[in-house]
């Protein structure tokens, strides 16, 4: 009797593994199933994921579960934010834990193939970038032989400078302080000529923390590449392509100029790709697995992807952050959409 | 001298009452001298006591004036107190930014709480406080105490998630704040300190396998640092787990918490137990009593007074160590607090939040020290002089 449940338990592990693997591509059935979406994000950082004074998420990265959300279930609301540690972020999306990881992760071969993981494109193109004050009549990062550069220590941030210094010749003092309120100090207190780290950071750092913010200027070197993105694990392909497209849709939707409170009236353009991208013709949502109206959907909810950027990163936020490489690729930066057909 | 100016006759009316005071009795307890008291003399005697002293208290005190001036101008004088927007803030650079806290504070204790909803842990963070406030009254310390707290958490969880009588649901993953910490540090002490008395009673058992059993957790648990209990129990635990299962992750650290500190009160627990002489352990014994009776009426109540202060100790470390939970992504206090910093809107306010969530968390652990006093006084006065 005892062996009996013995191996009965066993074989109901066994099917529950087997099972387990052979249902990873029925993810997004799962979603549907569940009728919300399991969405990580980070802890808390300006522009990308952070809760606001009501408690409410805001944010790139929030707001593209929420564009995922609207595609899917016709409401941008279906979702669940969990706040994960930079330790855990990687764990709770092979356990489970989350559908999908949109929290300002690095797209790097490393973490597509050894990972496990799928990103599903690029939805910020960050890169690391120098700080000075203009007094110091510094114009480019070369001339910076001999400063002191203060930078936080134990991320790529402090060995991009050490790669960037020894490949260029050029000898910095860097200051490494942990803390990023201590940092700010030292360098606006001037115990440090220059400040690096994410240039969207050095933004951010200088439109709420300087005393005078036109006093100090960013240089044009960018000195490593750090494309964010969404990612989600090997083998849910489908519900990969919900989230590349969804996204996509928003790219492509500023590129036809459709915003948030023009969707509707744009479904009466002649012009077929707008009408693919809203649904009016058929065919792509039924692609995805999804209703017609998911592009429609997704834009609805947060708007186009320049929308997207001025409300969280850009003249709209407190961050006022330059579209640069995020701008499209016929305005002079690189976000570019494959077609959505 | 004659002998007559010995006898107690012919001594002036104080002298006599300070004989009567050195031979002890209780009545005549006689004021100093004038000019003996005071403050006047108080620092006379330990702040200018000799010229070295008097430099070092001159100096101490320039230097307290100095710095208590510059936090006083910063905090008081020039400080905003009401702003809309944190550039009325930054414009004024020199002082502290007030306005920051009336935005921020509720968030910090409310975390990401859903907005209409937040009356819900204010009264769920009354009622734990106001719980805790009860249980330090002796005259509870009955039945009573165990029917408040059954009822108390019963209301709690209602609240906290919701779900029936029209409340809408709010998972765990939304908690945040004060309740957070609250609910961390009270539900974990209070799950770990039977399991502790267990734990040390088993410790000292003549059992060998009970006796294995329980060095061995304690040893296990208390070996490592807490921080890695937490991680294990939010990263590894769910990699273990089949797919699809997921335990919640605010359960999970809160049996992580318990664990721990019931390893901690434990090993409390047996310092209180070592001190309890033989002779009581061998009284109860020739009393007949059975072993529950004898550990529930002679040694338990005299081993868990002496353990107060130590007790109280790894309470309050226990209270600041929930903010740990920051690693592993749950928002109580310390997190909401980092998270509100980090705000575009009203980013770089650090030293308000951290001052505010300071003040927040001295509250309550001087609150537990002075109350860990009285009950030290109170329950120990048969071993006071």
């Amino acid at each position: 009797m005892l062996s009996k449940t013995i191996i009965a338990a066993a074989a109901a592990t066994l099917t529950a593994f087997v099972a387990g693997q052979a249902m990873a591509g029925a993810k997004l059935d799962a979603i549907k199933a569940r009728g919300e979406i399991l969405c990580g994000v980070s802890t808390g950082l300006a522009g990308f994921s952070i809760a606001d004074s009501q408690g409410k998420w805001t944010g790139i990265d929030v707001d593209v579960c929420r564009a995922v959300a609207a595609a899917l279930f016709g409401d941008g609301n279906k979702v669940k934010f969990v706040p994960l540690s930079a330790q855990q972020r990687f764990t709770a999306l092979q356990s489970g834990e989350v559908d999908v990881l949109s929290r300002n992760t690095t797209y790097t071969q490393q973490r597509d193939t050894a990972l496990g993981l799928n990103f599903t494109g690029v939805t910020y193109y960050d890169g690391q970038g120098f700080m000075v004050a203009k007094k110091t009549n510094v114009k480019s990062a070369k001339e910076l032989g001999g400063a002191t550069v203060c930078v936080q220590p134990g991320t790529t941030t402090e060995l991009n400078l050490a790669d960037w210094g020894r490949a260029n010749k050029v000898a910095f003092k860097p200051v490494v302080i942990e803390k990023l309120e201590e940092i700010e100090q030292a360098f606006f207190s001037g115990r440090c000529d220059a400040y690096t780290t994410d240039a969207s950071g050095l933004a951010a750092t200088r439109a709420s923390k300087a005393p005078k913010p036109d006093d100090y200027m960013l240089l044009p070197e960018i000195i490593s590449k750090e494309p964010l993105g969404p990612a989600v694990q090997h083998g849910d392909d489908q519900w990969a392509d919900l989230i590349r497209w969804t996204f996509n849709a928003l790219v492509e939707a500023e590129e036809y100029g459709i915003t948030a409170a023009k969707v509707e009236e744009m479904k009466k353009s002649d012009n077929p790709g707008i009408k693919r991208l809203l649904g009016v013709t058929p065919g792509l949502g039924k692609n995805l697995g999804v209703s017609e109206e998911w592009a429609a959907n997704a834009i609805k909810a947060v708007g186009n992807y320049g929308e997207m950027y001025e409300r969280n990163v850009g003249k709209g936020s407190p961050l006022k952050l330059d579209r640069g490489l995020n701008a499209l690729w016929n305005a002079g930066g690189i976000m570019y959409s494959p077609p959505v057909r | 001298m004659s002998i007559d100016q010995t006898l107690p006759g012919s001594l002036a009316p104080e002298d006599k009452a300070n004989l009567q005071a050195a031979a002890g009795a209780p009545e005549a307890i006689v004021a100093p001298p004038g000019g003996t008291g005071g403050p006047v003399l108080w620092m006379r005697k330990n702040l200018f006591g000799s010229l070295r002293d008097s430099i070092i208290t001159v100096l101490l005190g320039a230097v307290l004036l100095y710095v208590g001036w510059g936090f006083f101008k910063w905090a008081v004088i020039g400080a905003t107190w009401t702003a809309q927007t944190a550039d009325a803030c930054r414009a004024n650079a020199g002082g502290a930014c007030w306005a920051y806290l009336v935005e921020k504070a509720p968030f910090m204790l409310y975390g990401t709480y859903p907005f209409e909803e937040r009356w819900r842990p204010t009264i769920v963070s009354l009622l734990i406080i106001a719980m805790l406030v009860s249980s330090c009254d002796r005259r509870m310390w009955n039945w009573r105490l165990a029917a408040m707290w059954v009822v108390g958490f019963a209301v709690s969880w209602i609240l906290m998630f919701g779900g029936v009588f029209g409340l809408p649901y709010v998972e765990t993953g939304l908690w945040g704040g004060l309740p957070v910490t609250l609910i961390l540090s009270v539900v974990a002490l209070a799950a770990a300190f039977p399991m502790a008395i267990l734990l040390a009673l088993g410790r000292r058992s003549n059992m060998p396998a009970i006796k294995a059993l329980c060095v061995g957790f304690i040893e296990l648990i208390r070996g490592v640092p807490l921080i890695s209990l937490l991680i294990m129990a939010s990263v590894m635990l769910p990699l273990f787990l089949p797919e699809g299962v997921t335990i919640d992750k605010f359960l999970r650290a809160l049996v992580a918490f318990s664990l721990f500190a019931a390893a901690y009160l434990a090993e409390v627990i047996r310092g209180g137990l070592q001190a309890i002489p033989k002779g009581q352990y061998e009284a109860a014994d020739a009393l007949g009593l059975s072993y529950r009776l004898k550990t529930q009426m002679i040694i338990l109540p005299q081993a868990l007074r002496l353990v107060i202060p130590p007790l109280v100790n790894t309470f309050i470390g226990f209270f600041k160590d929930t903010s740990l939970v920051y690693i592993i992504g749950i928002y109580d206090l310390l997190t909401a607090g980092e998270s509100a910093v980090k705000d575009p809107a009203w980013r770089g306010f650090a030293n308000e939040t951290y001052l505010f969530l300071a003040a927040v968390y001295f509250i309550f652990c001087f609150s537990m020290s002075r109350y860990s006093q009285y009950l030290e006084r109170d329950l120990n006065k048969s071993h006071r002089r």
